[in-house]
């Protein structure tokens, strides 16, 4: 947690509501955002219960497995979700906009649009995770055929869950995470979690603190849990008579529907509740204005959406269930220039994010004092134009002469620290910066490259310019430190688990 | 210094060790697998033993690599350059495979002085400028590009470096460092070379990621493990050697360092207590705790300057002040090191001083602390210690202070790095309370499946430490006894 975030976590418990963290959203909120809220059956790995799901918040979709032991019912709660899922994904495959690649010499498409779904917590992403998992390499012939929307949905879902690893990525999205991304309450990160709980300290109820609200919603039979676990006394009093019954309807036609519908009453009550939070978080999100480089990010993600839609239209085989030693290196490359970008952008973007690298030292903010916009450098073999300013700030200044700084306002220009000096009186530091690009091509500067006399910037060694990616093998040329070439897939390596199916 | 067919597979701090015999004394496995008696040898045989056992395994031919584990000090960089100008004064044009421009600069300059006639590229980046150091030598040559550095039989570059270099093979490459490198940064460049000596410390901090990387967790190429503990589960049947001796602790530390992070496989000393001494010129004044502590440290090795128990801010002020005080202390009093190098003596100036600490907040703390007295002494974490050498350290302890014992203050490795930078002593800064903290947080990190266990653990690491340091504990706010 940053100084400036924990300091917001006491001033929010000062307050009695949340405090913000950010001036912008840094998220791209889609207009027509999926919501889905999954419930899992506890003690077994990834057993879908119910879910609700949607586009539409006075629609919701109640999907519901009531025995969630059966094999055959779980895979129809998939094949329930990709009814509503894959149509939804497909609605974004209709225009297209032309990107100019290789500096123009080539043309590609990309959608104008992409999906974007909302589940209420990290939980959630993982459940989504886990379901694509079970579901991607379903067989639609043999044993225990699915319909082909099942394993289409598994490749759907583990696109979405490894593209949330992304950082700044939005297709698919944790409420909670969205949320504390902006806001920081009074409570620990682990309450936080608690989606009822992080809303009530966002915004509470009308004569209420966050923190009496969210004492509030910590009573279950108000607020139940997110999910995907439910509550446990939810599950020993209500769900597990009801799945009992469930079974001994036996094949009952009349029975069953009875406690299927009884189950589904009991359940839309656990669901309800979140459903109505998660729209709550969206609309708080909307009313945020967007950071200025969060369309960037954006159109990223919907490169990624059409790549992996074409791929899927190829008939390209499902994502492998584990990343050969090619495929982990390049994807943690990957993540980690993801990461150190969108770190960058937030900076950019946002004055309260800059804050914290300012009190690091890493940025300062000051009025230039001093402009030599004229500046010709001719201690080269070829005269240059090299303006240096002067900025006098009163921030803790951490950057040594030599280093190159960049200002968000000017992200394209590198600039050069020549001297730092503290100034005498204890007033705060002088900053001498020697502009290297971004002047125009002739011996004098173009009109409002160099920064005038007076005008307030912000400085920092944090860089958005462009660094091309790093160079990997090709999986056939696994060296032999890595074990080498992989093998072939082998189907009979790994014999399927014998399990009871229903 | 062996080569077992048997190895326990114990992978400390992303490693594999040998079990070894702990001295010469013992019975050894000889490179044809049989045990023989051999009398006492001095711990120079015992290296010496140790590096043609290296390059005979290099230059058999029999093994696409090999590998070296080096205990702090043991003597690596000079194995690196005796390997290097062997393998070239063969006629095999080899690559040099370091971590950090410094490594690289470092091992140029060595090599250079070492194979006057040998040609020397190095590769860099385009806005790199070649110090001082290595341009004063004509055999070396520095460009951006392989194409660009002529004919030479070594070519020395980081690995971020080599990385970028689309093509080319030779024949051999020495990692070095390899401990500290990530294992997909040997997978970009392992294509570069056929067969490769890897050379590292496993005791030291392992590679780290800033974003999530619990998804690799368990697959033998886990791109966060070390380039060494990935070469050995594909490859588990590459000889590993261990140099046995370390020239830079004293007789003082080895032990202690050794039985801390180095339990299996062991090193020995390569001076006597006798040959290293640390003396001052001026007498301590008034004997207050911080002479009290430095008299300690200079007489036995070790001191832990013990502040009263407190849970405090990671710049905790008492505690960055003591480390300051310290290093101040030690200069004013004109520290005298005797050693094998220097036998007369040779005075303790500030770049012969370290501070280490855990956090980077911390070190500026400490910086601010030491002022103009203190200028020249080097103030830095762990993480950037890594591979350097000063004659007396003094240690902000990760722990001091803290509620909680997290992996990261835990970590073995920071520990060991910072408690084994030295030639002669070493000062511990320390809260009280540390030996109560590790009591209540007893390691409770997560097994995974398939993933070998983390060795030595940092907190059985943390106890032995504390035990020993526990024994030259000066409590700070002891007052001096009284007339």
């Amino acid at each position: 947690m940053s100084t400036l975030t924990a300091l917001a976590r006491a001033e929010a418990v000062a307050a009695g509501v949340a405090q913000r963290i950010a001036t912008v959203r840094h998220l791209h909120v889609s207009a027509r955002p999926l919501v889905f809220v999954p419930l899992g059956m506890a003690g077994e790995a990834n057993a879908p219960l119910a879910a609700l799901v949607g586009t539409d918040p006075e629609a919701p979709r109640l999907l519901l497995v009531p025995q969630p032991r059966n094999r055959d019912q779980r895979f129809g709660f998939a094949a329930e979700l990709a009814e509503v899922v894959l149509p939804y994904l497909d609605s974004f495959r209709k225009d297209t906009e032309e990107v100019p690649v290789n500096r123009g010499s080539e043309i590609r498409h990309r959608y104008v649009d992409a999906p974007q779904v909302f589940v209420p917590n990290p939980a959630g992403i993982r459940f989504t995770r886990l379901l694509g998992r079970s579901t991607r390499f379903r067989r639609t012939d043999g044993d225990h055929p699915v319909p082909p929307s099942v394993p289409l949905l598994g490749r759907w879902l583990t696109f979405l869950a490894d593209r949330a690893e992304y950082p700044g990525s939005c297709l698919l999205l944790a409420m909670t995470e969205a949320l504390t991304l902006h806001w920081a309450t009074g409570q620990s990160p682990v309450e936080d979690n608690h989606l009822a709980a992080l809303l009530a300290w966002i915004d509470p109820p009308a004569g209420l603190t966050g923190a009496e609200a969210a004492a509030r919603a910590e009573n279950p039979l108000h607020f139940p849990p997110a999910g995907p676990l439910t509550d446990p006394t939810f599950d020993g009093r209500v769900l597990a008579p009801l799945i009992a019954a469930y079974a001994q309807a036996g094949d009952d036609p009349g029975r069953r529907a009875r406690a299927s519908e009884a189950l589904a009453d009991a359940l839309r009550g656990q669901l309800a509740p979140t459903w109505e939070l998660m729209w709550r978080g969206l609309a708080l999100l909307r009313d945020l204005p967007p950071g200025a480089r969060v369309a960037q990010r954006w159109a990223q993600d919907r490169d990624a959406f059409t790549d992996f839609a074409s791929d899927v239209d190829a008939g390209a085989a499902p994502q492998s269930a584990r990343d050969g030693a090619v495929a982990a290196a390049r994807r943690l490359h990957r993540l980690e220039r993801a990461l150190q970008s969108y770190e960058v952008q937030r900076a950019y973007d946002d004055p309260l994010v800059m804050a914290d690298h300012r009190l690091t030292g890493e940025a300062f903010v000051g009025e230039v004092i001093v402009a030599d916009a004229n500046r010709i450098d001719a201690s080269g073999r070829r005269r240059v134009l090299r303006p240096r300013i002067t900025v006098r700030t009163t921030d803790p200044v951490q950057v040594a002469p030599g280093a190159v700084v960049y200002s968000p306002d000017r992200p394209q220009q590198k600039t050069l620290v020549v001297t730092v000096t503290a100034r005498p009186d204890g007033t705060g530091t002088d900053v001498v910066l020697e502009l290297t690009s971004g002047l125009g091509r002739s011996l004098t500067p173009a009109p409002g490259s160099v920064p005038e006399v007076g005008q307030r910037l912000c400085y920092t060694t944090l860089s958005d310019t462009f660094v091309p990616s790093g160079e990997f093998p090709s999986p056939e040329e696994t060296p032999w430190t890595h074990g080498g070439p992989p093998t072939a897939y082998e189907e009979a390596a790994e014999p399927t688990a014998d399990e009871e199916w229903e | 210094m062996t080569t077992t067919p048997h190895r326990w597979v114990q992978p400390g701090a992303g490693s594999l060790g040998v079990v070894v015999p702990r001295s010469g004394a013992e019975p050894v496995v000889g490179a044809g697998g049989q045990a023989q008696p051999r009398p006492p040898e001095s711990p120079a045989e015992a290296s010496r033993r140790a590096v043609d056992g290296v390059l005979a395994d290099l230059t058999s031919g029999n093994h696409l690599g090999v590998v070296v584990d080096s205990p702090p000090g043991a003597g690596k960089s000079t194995l690196v350059v005796r390997a290097a100008g062997e393998l070239a004064r063969a006629g095999e044009p080899l690559i040099v495979i370091a971590q950090t421009n410094e490594q690289v600069d470092d091992l140029v300059a060595r090599l250079a002085q070492a194979e006057p006639k040998l040609p020397i590229g190095r590769l860099s980046a385009t806005d790199y400028t070649a110090s001082e150091r290595i341009t004063h030598y004509s055999t070396v040559r520095v460009a951006a590009k392989v194409a660009d550095l002529g004919e030479p039989s070594v070519i020395i570059g980081t690995a971020a470096k080599w990385a970028t270099v689309p093509e080319g093979r030779w024949p051999w490459a020495i990692v070095d460092e390899a401990y500290q490198m990530r294992s997909d940064a040997l997978l970009r460049v392992a294509g570069r070379f056929d067969r490769a000596l890897f050379v590292g410390d496993p005791g030291q901090l392992d590679p780290f990621s800033t974003v999530e990387t619990e998804r690799w967790l368990g697959l033998t190429w886990d791109p966060m493990q070390s380039a060494v503990a990935v070469l050995l589960r594909h490859n588990p049947e590459l000889p590993v050697h261990r140099l046995p001796v370390s020239w830079r602790l004293p007789a003082s530390a080895a032990p202690v360092v050794a039985e801390a992070f180095y339990p299996f496989t062991g090193f020995a000393a390569g001076t006597t207590a006798a040959q290293r001494s640390l003396t001052f010129t001026t007498a301590g004044s008034g004997g207050g705790p911080i002479d009290e502590a430095l008299d300690l440290a200079a007489a036995t090795g070790w001191a832990l300057y013990e502040l009263p128990a407190r849970h405090t801010l990671r710049t905790d002020a008492e505690a960055t002040a003591a480390c300051a005080a310290l290093a101040v202390r030690l200069l004013e009093r004109g520290a005298v090191a005797v050693s094998e190098r220097e036998p007369s003596g040779a005075p303790v100036t500030p770049d012969r001083i370290a501070i280490g600490a855990a956090h980077r907040d911390q070190v500026a703390a400490i910086r601010a602390r030491l002022g103009p007295a203190g200028a020249g002494v080097t103030v830095d974490t762990a993480n950037r210690l890594q591979g350097r050498e000063y004659d007396v350290t003094i240690v902000l302890h990760p722990l001091s202070g803290r509620r909680d014992a997290t992996a990261f203050h835990l970590e073995a490795g920071r520990l060991c790095v910072l408690t084994s930078r030295h030639r002669h002593a070493c000062v511990v800064v320390a809260r009280a309370g540390i030996a109560e903290l590790l009591d209540a947080h007893p390691s409770a990190e997560p097994v995974h499946l398939n993933v070998p266990v983390r060795f030595p653990d940092g907190w059985e690491a943390h106890q032995a430490m504390l035990s020993r340091l526990a024994a030259g504990r000066i409590p700070a706010d002891r007052r001096p006894a009284g007339p």
